[in-house]
């Protein structure tokens, strides 16, 4: 259900609805595969999904001109905050710790919200180079989060 | 630039109910209702004169309340700066002769709500949410997460501290320290701001602003009935607004607010550079709000908030009196901030100011901040002088 907190085991989060447009974005992730939505006329990717180009335009009833293609998941840091009082939202995905709040810009050029996760919060930089990470959702979708790129 | 806006409505009444305990008696309706009154009054109008109704929820159901027929409505919501656009809209509906007196209210009580532990609905625009899908998911404090996203960004690109930041939230309190209706008004140092507990980093409790009660409203008409009326007009010199995103990751550029379109076309309109500004109500929902208003705005080069906050001008005394009724950040912060930008700028400009009264204020800039830097609104108001 969209927007509640459910028990997925490992972690409590919000598990996220299916979008009308991003039921391809979440199939993928089943199987670790990170999709980005493209649009062939302007060659530009498109984040959130939608049925139109933001960019040029182009509008696809049926999804014409829009294509999806797997992102490389790689993408470095643009910006991120550390929440320090994890009670206030109630996630409790990193154990009542603070946790990373991050806006990444994948190596396609879309930009998207996630979290950064396994390293210290403190040694997270703007610039950082992260990969792809899977956090599993109740129902066999697995949400997106990054993590330090290996070196 | 098209001008035929500029000088053709005025506000001519204000009201707003705040406590420097944070909590007010009344709610709700009866609030509203409280306001625009006491706003009418002020203007020497009653409610039979009102045929123009802005409310951010539901100008219908108000009016229904109310028991008026007005023949202009607006319902827009734009989060804190709703009342910036409701002032742009009724100039723009009154300038084109489809109404008379615009009536604009805002109330609410979130903190009697939560210790008299009252239900209060929580509503998010209707239509698709893709927050929920790609958002809440990552757990993003609201509304702190996205003004700390931008906060880092500005650090990282131009070097701005959490010193520079905290100074913001200094001066603003001096003017605080200034108003006996202000929540907090007891001086702070830029220490007290970073010893303060660190929320959503870079921010700490006291770059964030406040949880309050508030309520106000302001009435509007045309320039040649403002005349007629009990209070020194205050002339709409320039209105604009712009929006170029709802949620944080869609914002073009973390460190650039729509603010940048929406001052430039609001101060063209009027005719005035930032250096005509006599007080600047910039809406403070956090000190890197006010800040990046500040660079938008024109006040100084992008980039250069920091160093140019840094030495005090904003407060008291200071080059540009910012905020002078102690802001979202010390004075009250009931959600939606924007009407309180719009009563202490008409009493600025009227020379009601008391204590806080900046000396011979002709120009005044409400530059409001709606969600997450999303929709900025910005209107320059004047006295008979500035005409």
């Amino acid at each position: 259900m969209a927007g509640d907190a459910r028990d997925t085991g490992r972690t409590r989060m919000m598990e996220p609805p299916v979008g009308p447009e991003s039921a391809p974005f979440w199939e993928a992730t089943k199987e670790g595969r990170l999709l980005v939505q493209w649009c062939t006329a302007c060659d530009e990717g498109i984040f959130y999904p939608r049925a139109f180009c933001p960019t040029c335009g182009t509008a696809s009833a049926v999804g014409e001109g829009l294509e999806w293609r797997t992102a490389s998941g790689r993408a470095t840091v643009h910006s991120f905050t550390i929440e320090h009082n994890p009670a206030a939202t109630g996630a409790t995905f990193s154990g009542g710790e603070p946790y990373v709040v991050a806006l990444v810009d994948l190596e396609e050029g879309v930009r998207m919200l996630t979290n950064i996760v396994g390293c210290p919060v403190h040694e997270i930089r703007v610039g950082m180079e992260v990969s792809v990470t899977w956090e599993p959702l109740s129902d066999g979708r697995q949400l997106p989060q990054f993590m330090p790129a290996p070196s | 630039v098209d001008r035929t806006l500029r000088g053709a409505a005025a506000i001519v009444g204000v009201a707003d109910d705040v406590s420097p305990s944070g909590e007010l008696e009344r709610t709700g309706r009866a609030l509203e209702v409280a306001m625009v009154l006491a706003a009418l009054d002020d203007a020497g109008l009653t409610l039979g004169d009102v045929d123009g109704i802005c409310h951010a929820e539901s100008s219908m159901a108000f009016a229904e309340y109310l028991g008026i027929h007005p023949t202009f409505t607006d319902s827009t919501m734009t989060g804190g700066s709703s009342y910036e656009v409701h002032l742009e809209h009724a100039a723009a509906a009154i300038a084109a002769g489809v109404c008379d007196v615009v009536v604009s209210v805002y109330a609410s009580t979130p903190r009697s709500d939560r210790t008299q532990k009252r239900k209060v609905e929580r509503r998010f625009p209707p239509g698709p949410n893709p927050m929920a899908e790609w958002e809440w998911p990552y757990a993003m404090r609201m509304p702190m997460g996205p003004y700390a996203l931008a906060a880092t960004r500005h650090m990282h690109e131009f070097g701005t501290t959490s010193e520079q930041l905290a100074q913001i939230a200094v001066s603003t309190r001096q003017w605080a320290a200034l108003n006996p209706r202000a929540r907090y008004q007891t001086p702070i140092s830029i220490d007290d701001v970073l010893a303060s507990p660190m929320q959503t980093s870079p921010l700490h409790l006291l770059d964030c602003c406040l949880v309050t009660d508030g309520a106000g409203a302001f009435v509007m008409t045309s320039a040649e009935r403002a005349r007629t009326l009990k209070k020194p007009p205050v002339y709409v010199l320039g209105a604009s607004t712009c929006h170029d995103h709802m949620m944080i990751s869609q914002m073009p550029d973390l460190t650039t607010t729509p603010g940048a379109v929406s001052g430039h076309r609001a101060m063209g309109m009027a005719g005035v550079k930032p250096s005509d500004v006599d007080v600047l109500m910039g809406y403070d929902s956090f000190t890197i709000t006010a800040l990046l208003h500040l660079e938008d705005l024109g006040f100084c080069a992008k980039g250069e908030g920091g160093p140019f906050a840094e030495d005090g001008k904003l407060g008291p005394g200071g080059s540009l009196p910012m905020n002078t009724n102690g802001g979202g950040l010390s004075f009250t912060h009931p959600g939606m901030y924007g009407m309180f930008l719009i009563t202490e700028a008409v009493r600025q400009l009227r020379g009601e100011g008391g204590p806080r009264q900046v000396a011979d204020a002709e120009v005044a800039l409400a530059h409001g901040s709606g969600m997450v830097l999303s929709c900025m609104s910005t209107a320059v108001l004047g006295t008979e002088a500035t005409l």
